[in-house]
């Protein structure tokens, strides 16, 4: 019964570099539908998710949640109110609807950061691993903006891409217990930070005071799916 | 003051309604009650709105003394407590209602009459125990004050949820459901140990892994993923949002709330069924919950 592919014409990228995309649409659950855009990770294919969530943010009756990631926005809706045809044509209309909306601003978030020490104690092994000197670890890693493509996982967790590809590190062989809010590390390709204190096997390479998730503040997270966000390097940890 | 006071918490007691929604782009999942029925039910038995904040008990339940006269109603699973499940219960002040061990399924949800009145936090007062959002686990000499939920009498009828296959959960197709035969179909799976809100991890007979590499993408509740190691994690209440196993198969929403009763070493079954009789046995459940009101 899943599988109801739509070939949208209306998800262009704007301006002069007009491309034709396919969407597909499929249930997940008997309470959800996913749209994708593909299977890469490209600031192309993050646009076109960008664009779509713009084109959902406004309520509808039933619609419960929105959850992007890099490629796809996964749509649950309360069954007892809505079906997924309802749904799928409300998505087509979105989309259609919002084609010609203009790119919105991203925002620059800065996260000061301070590096090695007791906030980093990985490093040294970043560096072991990738040759290079620590010092030099730290500015490759604060040289470039990086993107939000999208937060999800554990709340307020940035999916952020742009690393440069000479810091790339596998993960720890066993993820620690306890990784403290804050911690600024390395997981193969990917940089992030951990939003919350949780367990964790990514590299940890520095720690900053910004509170990304507070579940007292309405929006919780700090940062938004689309931010470009740059770590600048401190000597202290202050807030 | 109308209040509860807390003797005795139990295992895990939560507050919590039907849950927090609109925030998952944020990470946050909507948390809310693992047996969304029971909680609805107990509601709806004391004459609160079915969303009304209630006490969730898991595996073992607390004690709680009531300082005023008062309508509580129990539902979900037998935590020993002298008392009929699935009855609206007029109490005298300073009466104490204790709690055991469960001698059936994982919860037993607490309702009384106006509801427990706890600040909303992002249009919730569900727990979510991952962030904090909405308090934690209960401690013991916390006051729950008691709000102002109530819209209708109480029922004098008791009532018995509709009976439903025992240890066979139904699903519908996950959205990676064609990189898989049908070996979840086949065997039976053991809830294990390491189960809570976020996720029930499964061990039987291993699902051997797709070839396909996928994205990370966003899960629903009830999500039923795949790890390399081919034992299958369905995803609960307080789940990541976005996951990056493929997945084939989904809970339906009817069969929800007995995930919210598994305990572990429960062995369960999957059932695959289409979306359309998946809508029909949710409205056979609905129609039970509106009789309530």
């Amino acid at each position: 019964m899943p599988s109801a592919y739509l070939s949208l014409r209306a998800c262009e990228a704007g301006g002069d570099d007009k491309i034709t995309c396919t969407v597909r649409i499929v249930p997940a659950s008997d309470a959800s539908l996913l749209v994708s855009f593909g299977n890469e990770i490209s600031l192309e294919t993050h646009r076109q998710v960008l664009r779509l969530m713009r084109a959902l943010a406004e309520p509808s009756p039933g619609i419960r949640n929105l959850h992007p990631a890099f490629a796809s926005v996964l749509i649950d809706f309360d069954p007892r109110r809505r079906t997924h045809a309802e749904i799928e044509s409300w998505i087509r209309e979105r989309i259609a609807a919002s084609a010609d909306a203009p790119e919105t601003e991203s925002r620059l978030i800065e996260i000061p950061v301070c590096y090695g020490g007791s906030f980093g104690p990985d490093l040294e092994d970043v560096a072991r691993h990738t040759g290079l000197a620590p010092e030099r670890v730290i500015e490759l890693h604060a040289s470039v903006d990086y993107r939000v493509y999208f937060l999800g996982f554990s709340p307020g967790f940035p999916y952020l891409g742009g690393m440069p590809a000479e810091l790339a590190t596998p993960r720890l062989p066993a993820p620690r217990k306890r990784v403290p809010a804050g911690s600024v590390a390395i997981g193969g390709a990917q940089t992030g930070v951990y939003s919350i204190e949780s367990p964790g096997g990514w590299r940890l390479i520095g720690r900053t005071a910004l509170r990304l998730f507070d579940s007292k503040a309405d929006p919780p997270a700090v940062l938004q799916m689309g931010d470009r966000v740059r770590f600048v390097p401190v000597r202290e940890l202050r807030d | 003051m109308n209040a509860i006071r807390v003797i005795r918490p139990g295992f895990q007691t939560t507050v919590q309604d039907l849950g927090r929604f609109g925030y998952a782009h944020h990470g946050v999942s909507a948390s809310g009650a693992a047996d969304s029925a029971a909680l609805r039910a107990a509601n709806l038995l004391v004459g609160n709105v079915e969303n009304a904040p209630a006490l969730e008990m898991t595996l073992v339940g607390g004690a709680f003394e009531f300082d005023s006269d008062t309508v509580i109603a129990l539902a979900g699973s037998d935590f020993q407590a002298a008392l009929p499940l699935w009855t609206a219960v007029e109490f005298k002040a300073g009466t104490v209602v204790r709690f055991g061990a469960s001698q059936s399924g994982a919860r037993c949800y607490l309702a009384v009459r106006g509801g427990i009145h706890v600040p909303s936090v992002l249009g919730s007062t569900s727990t979510h125990l991952l962030t904090g959002m909405g308090g934690g686990a209960l401690r013991a000499g916390d006051i729950l004050k008691i709000g102002k939920a109530a819209v209708r009498n109480p029922r004098r009828e008791p009532t018995r949820p509709p009976k439903m296959p025992a240890n066979l959960l139904r699903v519908t197709a996950g959205p990676q459901a064609d990189w898989f035969g049908d070996d979840l179909y086949q065997g039976s799976y053991v809830v294990q140990e390491e189960s809570n809100r976020m996720g029930l991890r499964l061990r039987g007979p291993a699902i051997p892994s797709p070839a396909g590499t996928m994205l990370t993408e966003g899960v629903p509740l009830g999500a039923i993923q795949i790890p390399p190691d081919g034992q299958p994690i369905l995803l609960f209440v307080e789940h990541q949002t976005t996951g990056g196993y493929p997945k084939p198969a989904n809970v339906i929403s009817a069969d929800l709330s007995r995930v919210g009763q598994l305990r572990p070493r429960d062995e369960v079954r999957f059932e695959l069924v289409t979306i359309d009789q998946a809508l029909s046995l949710l409205r056979a459940q609905e129609q039970w919950l509106y009789s309530l009101i």
